[in-house]
């Protein structure tokens, strides 16, 4: 058992690796959300002029998939909504189902100043930022942001998704 | 009457046997927003019912509380995608209402940012036209030479989706020697990507499959339903407003107007690529030939705030800053009406305005090409598979931003 322990590799603080046994050592929580934050699949889903930046950030440029970041085209199978671009009241109900569609744990980025405030838009049609309605984790601010500011929003996301605890059980 | 049961559901004969879908308004393939009601008979759409509205903003409305200069910020935010040819769309018929010169300089750079959207645009409906019908790579390819486009655009004015450039009487800033000398090396490069392009799905079978013949529209069907831009001429109608009603500085450039023949999805794409190489050669004629001058006209509204040291700014408590102050103080405000049609990568862009000389529009209509697309999917989606619709949602290439307003 020394001689395993001395040989551990750490991939991540907290998370050791054990060469040759294919095997992890690590508190459950951590490793978990090691897990999660380096697999994020967000929901295709664009709503206005940051949908095209965040088509960017997901090609060959900045390439997303490097993340772990893969865009699934079913709620069903994602589990970060990236509410890119305005949201008016005849879209937020369905954007409201497509979150409660999405399965736990589930996390939300507001992109652009009209998923964050309503932005330019201020008017009878638009819904005045997303967290009207959702629980918005992470806001990132631009008209639209850059893909590099959509990388580091998706980035603080990963930083929070490692701080959780206990998120794993039914009880959390 | 038989009732035909599949497991334990009942199946309704006769006129209900209908299987009726909601496409959209979240599907990878409706390009943001839009949704469309099906009744389908098997695969094959008996009716198709395109439902907009669900990125409906209030442009228009916003646009009667700001001034003319104020309301550019918005005509970014229409077609998001070329957001410079609507720019340069709204500052041309503001400058007709108000008879405002522009000096050739600036007419120059219009037509070549329009032509660079025109470009991104265009890289942008190929990419996403493609990845619908399922050829992954051509997406990868076509946003690595619009990264250099919209690279461009942000060494120009600072931003580059959202570039509210264009400026009421010429734009905002001069091009630089930098910029020229980037733009000379994408033009320059830029047919050997577009050979590349092809040679990646022109020579695809699925791809052929996939266009030759679907959605057909006849050369008179086509002026029927409304439709501009290259989704016209790839039925054979050639107009195009930039050669037909120039404006800008597009009556001293020299190209050609692609047309197809068969009117299919096909032919509006070689139409689109063929695009790419005139549009090519207009900004080739614009960088050789840009003449020397200011950007801004004489009599244009004054946006620039005064560059003294130590000046005060006067606040006007009425207008709220000094800004609007300087634009509502110019005597070119006159009554009327006027509607000026500029030719935007989807098509026809039209602005009515109704002016009552207040300085602001009494009433801005926006005719945006997407919306009477988006209604011809009616028409042209009756009788096809589920899967072609798809096909002809991306031949259309429609914004939904631009069609909502």
């Amino acid at each position: 058992m020394g001689e395993i322990t001395n040989n551990l590799v750490q991939i991540e603080e907290g998370i050791k690796f054990i060469p040759g046994a294919s095997a992890f050592v690590a508190p459950l929580n951590k490793l978990i959300n090691w897990g999660r934050a380096g697999s994020i699949w967000p929901a295709t889903f664009g709503l206005a002029c940051c949908a095209i930046e965040m088509m960017v950030a997901g090609a060959s440029t900045n390439d997303l998939d490097r993340f772990g970041i893969i865009f699934r085209a079913s709620p069903r199978q994602a589990d970060c909504l990236i509410l890119a671009g305005t949201i008016t009241k005849k879209m937020a109900p369905i954007v409201r189902r497509i979150y409660d569609q999405m399965p736990e744990p589930r996390y939300v980025i507001a992109m652009g100043s009209c998923a964050c405030t309503g932005g330019l838009f201020d008017t009878y049609a638009v819904v005045q930022g997303a967290d009207e309605f959702l629980p918005v984790d992470v806001y990132i601010p631009g008209c639209p942001p850059r893909p590099e500011a959509l990388l580091e929003g998706i980035m603080k996301l990963q930083e929070k998704i490692m701080q959780e605890q206990g998120r794993w059980s039914q009880f959390a | 009457m038989t009732k035909t049961t599949t497991l334990d559901v009942q199946v309704a004969d006769g006129a209900d046997d209908k299987y009726r879908l909601k496409m959209g308004p979240q599907h990878p393939a409706t390009h943001g927003v839009l949704r469309v009601d099906l009744e389908l008979d098997g695969e094959t759409i008996d009716k198709c019912d395109p439902q907009v509205g669900y990125l409906h903003r209030g442009f228009e409305k916003l646009a009667e509380h700001r001034t003319y200069a104020q309301n550019i910020v918005l005509t970014d935010r229409l077609d998001y995608i070329a957001a410079m040819a609507n720019n340069v769309g709204y500052c041309v018929a503001v400058e007709k209402l108000l008879a405002i010169d522009v000096p050739p300089r600036a007419q120059f750079i219009r037509v070549m940012v329009c032509e660079m959207a025109r470009i991104s645009s265009h890289l942008l409906w190929l990419a996403t036209h493609a990845l619908d019908i399922g050829a992954m790579t051509v997406f990868l390819y076509c946003f690595r030479e619009r990264e250099v486009l919209l690279e461009l655009f942000a060494e120009l004015c600072g931003s580059r989706l959202t570039n509210t450039y264009t400026r009421l009487g010429g734009v905002r800033q001069d091009v630089t020697h930098s910029i020229m000398l980037k733009l000379q090396r994408f033009v320059d490069e830029f047919p050997d990507h577009i050979a590349e392009y092809e040679t990646l799905i022109d020579t695809n079978r699925i791809w052929l499959k996939r266009t030759i013949g679907i959605g057909p529209i006849s050369a008179d069907k086509a002026v029927d339903l409304c439709l501009t831009g290259p989704s016209l001429r790839g039925s054979g109608v050639d107009y195009d407003i930039r050669q037909h009603v120039p404006y800008a500085a597009y009556d001293q450039m020299d190209f050609e107007v692609p047309v197809g023949e068969t009117g299919d999805t096909y032919a509006r794409y070689r139409c689109r690529m063929e695009e790419f190489r005139q549009s090519n050669n207009i900004l080739r004629q614009c960088i050789e030939r840009m003449p020397p001058g200011p950007i801004l006209g004489k009599d244009a509204p004054d946006l620039i705030m005064p560059a003294k040291p130590g000046r005060k700014i006067e606040f006007d408590a009425v207008a709220g800053n000094a800004l609007i102050k300087l634009i509502d103080n110019r005597d070119l405000y006159m009554e009327g009406d006027v509607y000026v049609a500029t030719e935007v990568p989807k098509g026809e862009l039209g602005f009515y305005f109704i002016s009552d000389g207040m300085g602001r529009p009494y009433r801005m209509h926006i005719r945006s090409p997407s919306f009477l697309h988006i209604g011809a999917l009616a028409t042209i989606g009756q009788g096809v598979m589920i899967a072609d619709l798809i096909a002809i949602i991306g031949t259309l290439d429609v914004v939904l931003g631009e069609c909502d307003r």
